[in-house]
């Protein structure tokens, strides 16, 4: 049985590759794939939490979790084919009609 | 379980989830049908009713303890009931106007007004996820209404990568705050927070996520952007419900889940994010030329302000943040209506500022509305928006917090200058080539009447009609009792 802290260190690890991807990157699919990335890192954490305190409400907002990301992609994969469609592109430093 | 109880406590989220249902299965059967909008409106009509017949009651929890209604949480959902109906109102005659009229608009506002009514009732983080993530989707689709215009689609993919960014910041920070305490029960969780590190991580994490909706400074970067490529009433929209239930989860949050405690401030940590919101908010409005962008920063400040009130952390300060997103409400849905009917004429742009020179004569009803609205929201008196800055202020003062009160107080002095130049122009600058400005329909100018009449009638007598702000003030009584039954 491995301590909890490994499957944290992980999650945290997964986590913050999902950040940087966020902030580096410059293609929209690509983006909202490290979003997703990160929400999925938080989803171990729950899970893990949820198995050491022996009580399951974590597991069971891991289920809201994982459902809400699912409206998510929709919504968001919906989004950027418009995008796609306006301006042949979906690289987000292209995308700047609206600034200050 | 009594069901049927659980059920009446959240009836006026019940009926607009239903009522969604119902828009979505009327527009498949019959397309651009009126009896969309009549469904909406009559649920929206139901839910204010139930929503102001429980606000005398005391705060109680349903669901087994996932949600909360009556008191404060009564007052939130006629907030959002109200400014939902109200951008109804305004929306129809708007989305006809520029041939984006679908009826699933309204689904989705319905289904986003049940999602602020679970997130400003949510005792459990679980509620308050769900709640949240179902007004974000809902308005992302919104904002992204125009989708054949690069405006529109651009608003919509910031909002939806910034939205979703942050809610993965929301979401790590109640695993952490789970992982701490063991529980997802919002006064459970109170009772069992302590200093450690996990649990600090944790609900800095769910903060951010909370001051990324309400747009604060340093997390308002998406605010402008959006505000600017959404429909202009469906911004209203945004910039009032969402943030009033935004506001109301975070004030039952801060108020039970994370108390004061040794070693740990929350106070000074949301009076240095107000001082932030307010300054950058109010001067970066000063330079705007777009109606739109500028009211997008001054819902920024305005968000500051309100701040302010929740940075005083007594039962005084919570009720005024609910008085000022009340005000704030009435005042910026008459300020984007207003503005909306101008910029729907043809001819110019008329969301740029030199566009609406002289345009104030021509339909005077119009014009002394907008008047109005932009004097409430700079604050002042006797319209509503100085009774709502009062009130926050104060609160401020009383809780000792002299130095943030009075730059609250010269942030909103400098905001003076960007609501007066719009009337500047409206009023006193010659128009640039004579404009035809068509008459708008009944509704939509009742609308802004009513709204005008409202910012009037509660800036002279700031006292709610079915409770007065006193009995506010005892319902959040009842919330102290709670709080100190479970924090010794």
């Amino acid at each position: 049985m491995l301590e909890i802290d490994w499957f944290l260190a992980v999650s945290a690890v997964m986590f913050t590759i999902g950040i940087i991807g966020v902030l580096i990157r410059r293609n929209a699919i690509v983006i909202f794939m490290c979003v997703e990335l990160m929400l999925n890192a938080v989803n171990l954490s729950l899970v893990s939490f949820a198995s050491y305190h022996g009580n399951i409400d974590g597991q069971i907002l891991v289920f809201f979790a994982l459902a809400v990301a699912a409206a998510e992609a929709v919504v968001g994969l919906a989004i950027i084919i418009a995008i796609y469609r306006n301006n042949l592109s979906v690289d987000v430093s292209k995308i700047n009609l609206l600034r200050w | 379980m009594d069901y049927l109880g659980d059920i009446q406590a959240f009836l006026p989220g019940v009926i607009t989830a239903l009522a969604g249902l119902i828009v979505i299965v009327i527009e498949s059967l019959k397309k651009d049908s009126s009896a969309t909008f009549w469904v909406t409106v009559l649920s929206l009509v139901a839910a204010l009713f139930f929503s102001i017949q429980s606000l005398g009651t005391g705060l109680d929890t349903a669901f087994s303890g996932m949600l909360v209604h009556g008191g404060a949480v009564a007052f939130g959902n006629v907030i959002i009931v109200v400014a939902t109906l109200f951008c109804v109102f305004i929306s129809e005659d708007y989305l006809k106007g520029i041939n984006h009229y679908y009826g699933e608009t309204y689904a989705l506002i319905l289904f986003a007004t049940t999602g602020m009514m679970c997130l400003a009732g949510s005792n459990d983080l679980i509620t308050l996820f769900i709640g949240l993530e179902t007004m974000s989707i809902c308005l992302y689709v919104m904002a992204g209404l125009i989708k054949d215009e690069k405006s529109g689609a651009e608003a919509a993919l910031k909002y939806f990568l910034l939205g979703a960014f942050s809610t993965g910041f929301l979401l790590y920070g109640m695993a952490l705050i789970y992982g701490a305490t063991g529980t997802t029960n919002i006064s459970a969780i109170g009772a069992a927070a302590s200093t450690d590190l996990l649990f600090l991580a944790g609900a800095a994490l769910l903060l951010v996520g909370f001051l990324f909706k309400v747009s604060a400074v340093p997390f308002h970067m998406w605010t402008p952007d959006v505000y600017q490529g959404t429909p202009t009433t469906l911004t209203a929209y945004f910039a009032t419900a969402s943030k009033a239930a935004t506001f109301v989860a975070l004030i039952m949050v801060l108020s039970r889940a994370l108390p004061v405690m040794e070693g740990l401030n929350w106070q000074m940590v949301f009076s240095v994010i107000a001082i932030l919101t307010m300054v950058f908010g109010n001067i970066i409005a000063l330079v705007q030329d777009n109606l739109k962008r500028m009211l997008a920063y001054s819902s920024i400040a305005h968000a500051g302000y309100a701040l302010v009130g929740l940075a005083a952390g007594t039962p005084e300060g919570y009720s005024a943040v609910l008085f000022y997103m009340f005000a704030y409400t009435i005042m910026n849905i008459g300020a984007f209506g207003v503005i909306a009917y101008y910029e729907r004429n043809k001819g110019m742009d008329f969301s740029e500022v030199q566009n609406l020179a002289g345009l104030g004569f021509k339909k005077p009803v119009m014009g002394i509305a907008l008047s109005i609205f932009l004097f409430s929201l700079a604050g002042i008196p006797p319209l509503v928006g100085f009774a709502g800055k009062y009130y926050v202020f104060a609160a401020a003062i009383n809780a000792e917090m002299v130095t943030l009160a009075v730059i609250g107080v010269l942030a909103s002095a400098a905001s003076v200058y960007y609501y007066l130049r719009v009337m500047v122009y409206l009023y006193f600058r010659e128009e640039h080539k004579p404009v035809e400005l068509f008459n708008p329909t009944l509704l939509y100018k009742g609308t802004i009447i009513i709204l005008a009449i409202l910012t009037l009638y509660y800036g002279i007598e700031p006292i709610l009609p079915a409770s007065g702000l006193m009995e506010l003030l005892n319902s959040y009584g009842n919330l102290g009792a709670v709080t100190n039954v479970l924090i010794p």
